[in-house]
């Protein structure tokens, strides 16, 4: 069945549509159409993409008006003729499809994603003992992909540049709960600061589109409920 | 534009971030870049799925690791590099503990370990069906803490510059800008993978175009082994998505048209868990004489988990489960996944020792780009995202010590070269690299494949040399700067092309049978002419081939039966 995509384009002074007549197949995802362009069109469509298993988050863009991932996306479950396929929102145009990640990297690297332990021990590292159910208590926020669907459709990240989004207190939650760090405190300060967890307006647009199923607007929920408890702390032990 | 750095790292997989990370533990005062074309995180060792190698408990030995990897390799393997890999393995484990891996774990809270295909111990510690996900993501974000590992994203390498040989830096696209960048180093790791894009039916991503592999040969680095190309059993059809080892190590069985689980003729005491190489040709014999089931994607043979149970699948194959119901329409809890044997790993690369040194001063390879060799002819599952471990490792170490002692930065007028012939690309011409590429992925499918013979590969010598003269008149289109894949994607065909005809006529050659390396022709393995390393060094009449002795310390070659 021919499908037309018609795909936002940018060539870095100008915005247009382009049309593409698609012979989609059943089982045809949106990122083989994309490739399909590419091979026989128009080499010049840029977009991003690599693992086209959906583990990678490269592929993120706007498709019908919702940020998916276009390799998991397929032409035929979309029932429509004509697919409107756009970059994500939120995110400065490099060309057509290619959005800048380095804010948002940079945001994510903000929280200090990573573990901290008063002990680093690089030469002699330990097993660190962990039960199923501490694994559980956060593994689910571990499986960001960093695809910035939940940054794109975020109203407190349009309307604040510093905000630091969905997938940055994603990430710090994920630390926070997980049984093996130590690093509580100088996470907590960043989280409940001027561009952390109280800027979010709850919306919580960005759990309805993740594609991992991660939850972001959970996580900053349980943020919340943890930064209170530390600035009650913080307000006790000062006084 | 010139960025100068003590050591720069090309490719931000788990051997690239490891090494990184390795060389800054060594100095916090070294200048360390990691240049890739992606984004660390979309690198393609997020697609790792079943997991990590390495003795960790009572009843295992260094001995029984090392022993299965040199038999799986079909005793093309280095055994003192084995030997050494093994024992550095725990480690590894435990650091990416410590650095918040969320590994599976026993009820006690210990780290766990499933079965694995070839392993004689259940040795393969894992992340759920996530394992290569999670590591990247633990090595990226421990990454970010030290403060003298500078990234640039999104650059693509299109040289390596070495003069006298000596390493003194490489050149790469910055994509956003379009700019040819020369970053000058007094070290260089080449951590940029394998080259399965080769192939049509592939597992790998969009991105592993070998792009590595090609700049080094080029340069004048050889290419170790490159004939020797893994098929893994089960790739899902049509995407050939990897379909990981772990489904068979929970308990999943293979069955053809008739439902037999068809393993217990081929390998009847491992079954399902013998060894990819056997695995795959077992397979593949099944679909051949007829016994595959049939589909609109062409015959296919049954992945079967149903026994396995909604929970258990749940649990430790969850991306499994969602990739087959995504990209299959098959739900794995009800009905058995259709897979076919699809190109996996690259056990050839660039030739270094085990100290991941390459003959060129300066220069080192870890991870799939590097051919130690621990994988020999074939390798087993979870010994790869192990080997980027500890082979990362020693490659940031050793490039570390290297940088520390020179005393002076390299200097060079390559960048003006390198712009010209860049921009000498831009132009219309009458061929499309896109159709270029499809043609290689069609000759290498067909005469590449399992089972190899004298006719196809000559075949596809041919075919390749016929697609490198094409090649000469190909078009680039787009003449913007900005993120310009059109450039890039005819870059990368070129560096495929190179790959291609190393691997074909190293196949050609080497007239016997030994791991993946399979000859309907030559179907014995053949010790006394063929127990020796393959080497390929570019000409520009293409590959100058020379041959290097097997290391072996403890086993001696034996017939090889699962």
């Amino acid at each position: 069945m021919d499908v037309i995509f018609r795909v936002r384009r940018f060539d870095g002074e100008k915005s247009y549509w382009s049309d593409f007549v698609i012979p989609a197949k059943k089982g045809m995802t949106v990122l083989e159409g994309l490739y399909y362009i590419k091979e026989n069109y128009d080499g010049s469509l840029a977009f991003r993409a690599s693992c086209r298993m959906g583990i990678c988050g490269s592929c993120a863009v706007k498709i019908n008006g919702r940020p998916v991932l276009a390799c998991e996306t397929q032409i035929l479950h979309l029932n429509s003729t004509t697919i409107k396929i756009e970059p994500l929102d939120n995110f400065e145009v490099i060309k057509d499809l290619v959005t800048e990640f380095d804010g948002f990297f940079t945001k994510h690297e903000a929280v200090k994603p990573y573990l901290i332990r008063k002990e680093d021990r690089y030469s002699e590292p330990e097993e660190l003992i962990q039960k199923p159910e501490q694994l559980y208590a956060y593994y689910k926020y571990s499986l960001c992909i960093k695809c910035g669907a939940c940054y794109s459709v975020c109203p407190a990240s349009s309307s604040r540049d510093d905000y630091l989004g969905p997938a940055a207190m994603t990430a710090a939650y994920r630390f926070i709960a997980d049984s093996r760090d130590e690093g509580d405190g100088e996470r907590m300060q960043i989280v409940c600061g001027d561009c952390g967890v109280w800027r979010c307006h709850f919306a919580a647009e960005c759990s309805e589109v993740c594609p991992k199923k991660v939850e972001p607007a959970k996580a900053v929920q349980k943020l919340r409920f943890r930064s209170s408890i530390y600035m009650l702390k913080k307000f006790f032990i000062r006084w | 534009m010139r960025i100068r750095n003590d050591i720069v790292i090309v490719g931000a997989g788990l051997a690239g971030m490891r090494a990184a990370i390795a060389a800054s533990e060594v100095s916090r005062d070294l200048s360390i870049a990691i240049v890739a074309k992606t984004y660390p995180i979309r690198c393609h060792s997020v697609c790792a799925e079943g997991g990590t190698a390495a003795v960790m408990r009572e009843g295992d030995s260094f001995d029984l690791h090392a022993w299965d990897t040199v038999k799986g390799a079909d005793f093309l393997a280095d055994q003192d590099a084995v030997e050494f890999f093994v024992r550095e393995m725990p480690k590894e484990i435990l650091r990416l503990d410590n650095w918040g891996c969320p590994w599976s774990r026993t009820q006690d809270g210990k780290i766990a370990q499933r079965p694995f295909g070839g392993h004689s111990f259940d040795r393969t510690v894992f992340a759920a069906d996530r394992t290569g996900f999670h590591e990247v993501h633990t090595l990226y974000e421990r990454m970010l803490s030290y403060p003298n590992i500078v990234r640039f994203d999104e650059y693509f390498m299109t040289n390596l510059v070495i003069e006298d040989g000596e390493v003194k830096g490489l050149t790469a696209i910055e994509l956003k800008t379009g700019d040819i960048i020369l970053f000058e180093a007094k070290a260089v790791i080449i951590a940029t993978g394998g080259a399965g894009r080769l192939f049509g039916f592939t597992t790998y991503s969009h991105q592993v175009t070998g792009d590595g592999l090609a700049v080094a040969y080029r340069a004048g680095v050889p290419l170790k082994d490159m004939e020797f190309f893994q098929f893994h059993p089960t790739g899902l059809i049509p995407s050939g998505i990897l379909m990981t080892e772990a489904c068979r190590g929970e308990g999943g069985y293979l069955r053809n048209s008739k439902g037999e689980r068809f393993m217990e003729k081929y390998a009847p005491a491992k079954m399902e868990l013998a060894p990819r190489d056997v695995v795959a040709r077992s397979m593949w014999t099944e679909i051949l004489e007829g016994r595959g089931l049939e589909s609109p994607y062409g015959p296919y043979i049954a992945l079967d988990l149903t026994h396995l149970g909604e929970e258990r699948i749940n649990e430790r194959l969850p991306l499994i489960r969602d990739a087959a119901i995504k990209f299959a329409g098959v739900d794995p809890v009800e009905e058995p996944i259709p897979v076919r044997p699809v190109a996996h790993y690259t056990m050839g690369g660039i030739h270094t020792n085990m100290y991941c040194e390459t003959p060129v001063r300066g220069l080192y390879a870890a991870g799939e780009a590097a051919c130690v060799s621990i994988h020999g002819a074939n390798r087993l599952g979870s010994n790869s995202t192990a080997e980027c471990l500890v082979f990362g490792r020693v490659a940031g170490e050793r490039a570390a010590e290297y940088a520390l002692k020179k005393s002076y930065y390299p200097s060079t007028d390559f960048l003006k070269e390198e712009e010209k012939r860049i921009n000498s690309l831009f132009r219309e011409g009458e061929e499309s690299a896109y159709e270029i590429k499809a043609e290689l992925n069609r000759t290498m499918d067909e005469n590449l494949w399992i089972f190899r013979n004298e006719d196809g590969m000559a075949e596809a010598v041919k075919k390749i040399r016929e697609l490198k003269e094409r090649y000469k008149n190909v078009s680039v289109a787009d003449t913007s700067k900005k993120f310009n894949t059109d450039l890039t994607f005819a870059l990368e065909v070129g560096f495929m092309l190179d790959l291609a005809e190393v691997v074909a006529i190293g196949a050609l050659k080497r007239r016997e049978s030994r791991g993946a390396h399979y000859r309907t022709d030559y179907p014995k393995r053949d010790d006394e002419r063929w127990l020796k390393h393959t080497l390929a060094y570019y000409s520009k009449d293409g590959p100058i081939f020379e041959y290097l002795p097997v290391t072996i310390t403890k086993w001696q070659p034996v017939e090889r039966t699962y």
